[in-house]
């Protein structure tokens, strides 16, 4: 181990991953750099963006505004993560089916806090869906089909309705 | 949803196809290309607004452990001594002075944020840490920022080369406005501001360059809105040759104008990996963008009206002061000219109008393209000019538009000064919709009631037209800029029959995958499953122009129909010889060719490209496989238009202006995807309201952006966004293939004085008429205590 | 953007975390991190070592003993928000969380680390001073209890000396009725104003009202007048506009882009009304 780094322990979407990273290593630069996991993205260097937003032990968190080493030890959930058994998630559906992404920079931000959102509540209003989603910016969508999204996916969770296999629609 | 039949691909609205790579972490952004063994470029960036650099010390930088390179401008200028700029333009003589725009600060710095050297290390810690190492003595010097103050007398000079830091004098004139003035019933004389804004794409800019050496070919991954113009650009600037340059604007996270522009950062990435001999990634931070990225708009306008008692407008004369910022960015002076002047009446028939632009250089970040570019500014003109002009002649401000409205019989209808023919219209039709969406003759109830109980509420009406699908290539060039505007369109439909389109426009968020899917399957009779789009990569697609502009539509997508028509007429005579019947003899129906009489007599295009294929059985004179090509140069612009209606309240005692309705009701034509068109009009309105009340890019008098972060420039989140109402009508353009007018950038346009003059009428009982935007509470609040007292 | 190199301790025990502040130079505490992380990343700050407390469990946690709230200095935001128990015996704690930064934000951020941040657009001073609050701060020599209304000293500055750490917080917890409004910085989030109100009252007649402004000043204060002006009066809307009318009175306010320092003084006075107005329905 190089002098001045850290071992760390980190299980990602299930996955354990052992690393050494200098303490400055921020989550989200281990996510994408070290562990390939580019799905997580960087929009700001303040923490008001939310492009980078994952759960971390069950609670959504700005991976710019964590240290890798404090994650040691800690489940991490990723958008990477979110598709379970060939299927999508319930809020990857909602975003797909109501258009709820353009350029898809801030999506996985969005998603990941969504999935927060209704693991807290999932019957939200929309006034509770916007105070919820303060941590994320969007410039493409004026958030109104992101709303629509979270419901979607909120009555598909409630309904337990099965969601679509990963792979459709695209002619594969 | 999923549509079953290709019959009714085109007007459904489908599912996006570009949606499960992006929902699942599976997109490939530049910042996600993570080549092997690549270094990491940053910059050394000024501190000053104007400075004379006495000197660089790079030697602590370059003995850092793991630094690969330090570079200042006399390192770099042997590749590139200067960024482009693709629209030289001016009509008023010889006034044109095109500033050097070194790719590194050349002996000065003349804006916040300049790079002044570049870094380049193995890794992004060692790059920042060398950052800190680079010793720059600066001299400083006083800044301008005010484009006014810029070109009076006594300013501090920025460039030597353009005296009283004048970039150009611009002007279109339509009529006699001074006469009309003279003798006009009222007159009115108004300045407004359109402030400066940062497009703040979520993305920010990133470049990954990788050179070979052994054959001279270099990669450039980018975030790009024109990959091909980058790959031109890049060509003219560093002599590579163009054929070994292959630019890749994969997934681009928003662009709005702001990702059109060749920058330095992609330019000295290039530099470094040919110089270094590893694939070097430079990405910016967002503090880095808001300094180092175009920002847009930053005009001040000087307006006189003239009308009659009854409110028609008889004049109209503008003097805009239109800032560059401190150097001519790619497509700069295109913006605040023509883009701007050549609309400036907008969806009204003003006989005599007049626009002088005045361009400046002034120490801020260049100035560039943003969302709706030019357009905004002339309409927000406008649709203030409209609501004084009510207010001073005592009439409700629709009664007003509807007067002074081009109407349905008028067009085509050619402006006053001549530069623009409006191709189809219907003013009246958008606004009615609108009135009787959002119920005006209640509302104005309403708001009596409101009133008399002491609220503060207003309502806000903005109609407009834009000139979009830019455009005829002959227009672009004679107004000055520097390439074509037609685009480009490969269908190539393999054995099996699935399609692989390639387009030279470029999606950032649009959908083109799916929308450009729909357009072919339409044509060709396949499932919108089956055709897939490439656009953004120069060794893939054909040359093309790109996207901005709301061109991709009316340009990309008139391609794409020309080539499928191309590809209908080739199958059309492989379908006649398989079925054995002349040509003449059958006829396209639903999805196939069919025998007239005899229509379960038929072969689809998937038929047809296999027999091309397999090529033994073809008709005389038909070449093998079923590829086409089209370039598409349009005869004319394509002008959308709308009319969009805003209804606030503002606190009294803190002067927040909380949204209560918005209405929009648009026309772009035909209709590819419904669900598309709304998710652009809604983010397009975003970013207008957040024009009108939030976002602003304020510098102080030494020039340092004090809004240089998301901390302190204000997108909006989704806790202040109001819940959009959309409508639409549908008058297609009557010389598109498609008969589509675009609507990106609509939203943007139509809303932000929408706002304004929602607020100024919730603010007129107050005796107040204006108030510059962005309308924050705490201005709001100043001027109801000013006018309180 | 990218901290320079610092040294990462995490300590598990207070103990442990004040032993690390004594033998370290140019050591910073790591809280939840979302005021020092930024300002790492922006190297606005560049101390040789992080000491992490977040894994302190004794810091973490809510109870109510003898009346009293007790929170530890490394509970969140969030846990504080959610809590049944601080809904009930603090209403204006529990007005003020799901008002701070956003839902991520206040997964991480700590009520401690925001207290001795002391920023003075952050949301808790505002609080912290209108219930009281008692901190309890560990030294080397043990730990030492201060008022609110001493703790703060300036802008992002406290009483807290550079090898001691904010250990808990106690708060009265008899469910004083309470608010926090707050006028959001639109892009920020942060107080532009926030001013934080308790209020008792009995048959018409005021009992006890205390004040908290944050976002105005450089430090957060008491609005002293206003409550002397109110306390055991009896409640009348022609006295409550009085009163606040009086709130901003010879305060230097801050003053920025987005607010002017007149615009603040107006949303002191304003804001200190509605919140009376909603706490004494008049």
């Amino acid at each position: 181990m190089e002098e001045n780094h850290v071992g760390i322990t980190v299980e990602v979407n299930g996955r354990p991953h052992r690393s050494t990273v200098e303490p400055r290593t921020l989550l989200v630069d281990y996510l994408r750099d070290d562990l390939g996991l580019t799905g997580t993205h960087i929009g700001c260097d303040t923490g008001q963006c939310g492009a980078c937003t994952v759960i971390v032990d069950g609670q959504s968190v700005k991976s710019c505004m964590v240290l890798a080493v404090q994650a040691d030890g800690a489940h991490v959930r990723t958008v990477e993560g979110l598709a379970q058994d060939g299927r999508y998630h319930a809020v990857q559906q909602g975003f797909w089916e109501k258009h709820g992404l353009q350029c898809g920079f801030c999506t996985p931000g969005f998603m990941m806090q969504s999935v927060q959102i209704l693991e807290d509540n999932p019957d939200p209003s929309d006034e509770e869906i916007r105070h919820a989603l303060e941590g994320n910016l969007c410039r493409c969508t004026g958030y109104q089909n992101i709303v629509e999204a979270v419901k979607a996916a909120g009555a598909t969770i409630r309904s337990g309705a099965e969601t679509m296999a990963v792979g459709t629609g695209v002619g594969a | 949803m999923a549509v079953a039949s290709p019959t009714r691909a085109f007007g459904a609205s489908i599912r996006r196809r570009e949606d499960p790579r992006l929902i699942t972490g599976r997109g490939k952004f530049t910042d996600d290309m993570h080549l092997a063994n690549a270094a990491t470029a940053m910059f050394v960036r000024s501190p000053h607004g104007h400075a004379r650099i006495v000197s660089i010390d790079t030697s602590a930088a370059a003995a850092h452990p793991g630094v690969l390179g330090v570079y200042t401008f006399e390192d770099v200028k042997g590749f590139i001594s200067g960024m482009p700029c693709a629209w030289p333009t001016t009509n008023t003589g010889d006034t044109l002075k095109l500033a050097t725009y070194p790719p590194l600060a050349d002996g000065k710095v003349r804006y916040f944020g300049e790079a002044v050297a570049l870094v380049v290390a193995i890794d992004p810690n060692t790059a920042a840490d060398a950052v800190q190492l680079v010793n720059v003595e600066y001299d400083p010097l006083p800044a301008v920022i005010n484009n006014e103050a810029a070109v009076a007398p006594g300013a501090p000079l920025i460039h030597d080369s353009a005296p009283g830091n004048q970039a150009f004098r611009w002007s279109l004139v339509g009529g006699d406005t001074n006469g009309a003035l003279a003798h006009a019933d009222v007159r009115i004389s108004q300045t407004l501001v359109n402030q400066r804004l940062i497009a703040t794409p979520l993305e920010t800019r990133c470049a990954v360059a990788d050179y070979n050496p052994a054959s001279g070919e270099v990669t450039v991954w980018v975030t790009s809105q024109n990959p091909h113009i980058h790959r031109l650009l890049i060509a003219l600037s560093t002599g590579i040759p163009e054929h070994k340059i292959r630019v890749i604007a994969g997934d681009v996270g928003g662009g709005f104008g702001a990702k059109i522009p060749y920058y330095a950062g992609e330019a000295l990435c290039i530099f470094a990996s040919k110089e270094l001999g590893v694939p070097v990634r430079w990405s910016e931070s967002r503090s880095e963008n808001y300094v180092a990225t175009a920002h847009g708009r930053d005009h001040i306008q000087h307006i006189e009206v003239g009308a009659t008692k009854e409110g028609k407008i008889t004049a109209l004369k503008v003097t805009a002061y239109a800032s560059l910022g401190a150097y001519p960015s790619t497509a700069a002076p295109g913006v605040p000219t023509w883009l701007f002047g050549c609309i400036i009446q907008g969806p009204y028939d003003i006989p005599n109008n007049e626009v002088h632009v005045i361009g400046v250089y002034t120490n801020t970040t260049p100035t560039d393209a943003y969302r709706g570019a030019g357009r905004p500014e002339a309409t927000y003109i406008l649709e203030r000019v409209i609501d004084l002009v009510a207010a001073k002649v005592g009439r409700d401000p629709v009664d007003v538009r509807r007067l002074n409205f081009v109407r349905k019989d008028q067009f085509p209808f050619k402006v006053a000064n001549g530069t623009l023919t409006y191709d189809s219209g219907d003013y009246e039709l958008t606004l009615g919709k609108a009135l009787h969406t959002i119920g005006y003759t209640d509302l104005r109830a309403w708001q009596a009631e409101q009133r008399a109980a002491g609220k503060l509420v207003g309502i806000g009406v903005s109609s407009f037209v834009e000139v979009c699908g830019l455009g005829p290539s002959s227009a672009a060039n004679a107004m000055g800029f520097a390439g074509g505007l037609y685009d480009s369109a490969t269908i190539r439909v393999h054995p099996t029959g699935k399609v692989t389109v390639f387009t030279g426009v470029h999606s950032h968020g649009q959908g083109h995958e799916t929308s450009f899917a729909q357009i072919v399957a339409r044509d060709l009779g396949v499932m919108v499953d089956d055709v897939d789009v490439i656009h953004g990569d120069t060794d893939k697609v054909q040359h093309g122009m790109g996207t901005y502009g709301s061109r991709s539509a009316p340009v990309g997508g008139g391609a794409l129909r020309m080539a499928g028509m191309k590809i209908r007429a080739k199958a059309q005579k492989i379908a006649a010889h398989l079925l054995e019947v002349a040509e003449e003899d059958i006829e396209w129906v639903d999805d196939a060719f069919r025998v007239k009489g005899s229509p379960d007599k038929s072969k689809t295009i998937p038929d047809c490209a296999f027999a091309a294929y397999m090529a033994g059985n073809l008709p005389a004179g038909v070449t093998p496989v079923l590829e086409e090509q089209h370039w598409y140069d349009p005869e004319n612009f394509v002008f959308p238009f709308g009319t969009h209606i805003c209804v606030v309240e503002v606190d009294r005692e803190t002067g927040e202006t909380h949204i209560k309705r918005y209405v929009a009701v648009d026309d772009c034509g035909e209709i590819i995807n419904p669900m598309l068109r709304d998710g652009q009009v809604h983010g397009g309105i975003a970013q207008g309201i957040a024009q009108a009340l939030w976002e602003e890019a304020v510098y102080d008098e030494n020039g340092q952006l004090l809004s240089g972060s998301l901390m302190d420039y204000a997108i909006p989140k989704a806790s202040v966004m109001p819940h959009l109402e959309l409508g639409h009508t549908v008058t297609p353009s009557p010389h598109n293939p498609l008969g589509v007018k675009g609507i990106g950038e609509a939203g943007t346009i139509a809303s932000t004085p929408a706002v304004v003059n929602a607020v100024m009428d919730a603010l007129s009982p107050l005796g107040i008429h204006h108030i510059d935007m962005p309308l924050r509470p705490a201005k709001v609040w100043a001027a109801i205590d000013a006018a309180s007292h | 953007m990218h901290p320079a190199p610092f040294a990462y301790k995490a300590a598990h025990s207070v103990e442990e975390a004040l032993q690390l502040l004594r033998s370290h130079e140019d050591a910073k505490i790591l809280a939840g991190g979302h005021s020092l992380i930024p300002a790492l990343k922006l190297r606005l700050t560049q101390p040789a070592v992080l000491i992490d407390i977040s894994k302190i469990s004794s810091l973490r946690g809510i109870r109510r003993e003898n009346g009293k709230l007790i929170i530890g200095s490394g509970t969140t935001h969030r846990e504080i928000e959610q809590s049944h128990l601080v809904a009930e015996a603090s209403p204006l704690l529990a007005s003020v969380a799901p008002q701070i930064g956003d839902v991520q934000v206040r997964h991480r951020g700590t009520f401690g680390g925001s207290l001795a941040h002391a920023d003075p657009a952050g949301d808790w001073p505002a609080a912290a001073l209108a219930v009281d609050a008692e901190l309890v701060i560990a030294g080397a020599h043990g730990t030492r209890t201060v008022h609110a209304s001493e703790f703060f000293t300036g802008m992002l500055t406290t009483v807290i000396e550079p090898d001691e750490i904010l250990t808990e917080i106690k708060v009265p917890g008899e469910g004083t009725p309470g608010i926090y409004l707050k006028h959001r910085n639109a892009a920020s989030g942060y107080a532009t104003v926030g001013v934080a109100v308790t209020a008792t009252h009995d048959h018409g007649r005021i009992g006890t009202v205390t004040i908290g402004v944050t976002g105005a000043t450089p430090v957060a204060f008491r609005a002293s007048i206003v409550e002397h002006a109110l306390n055991g009066h009896a409640v009348s809307a022609h006295l409550l506009d009085e009163a606040a009318s009086h709130a901003a009175d010879g305060l230097e306010c801050l003053s920025d882009i987005h607010a002017p320092a007149a615009y603040r003084s107006q949303l002191v006075k304003v804001m200190v009304r509605r919140a009376l107005g909603k706490l004494l329905h008049a």
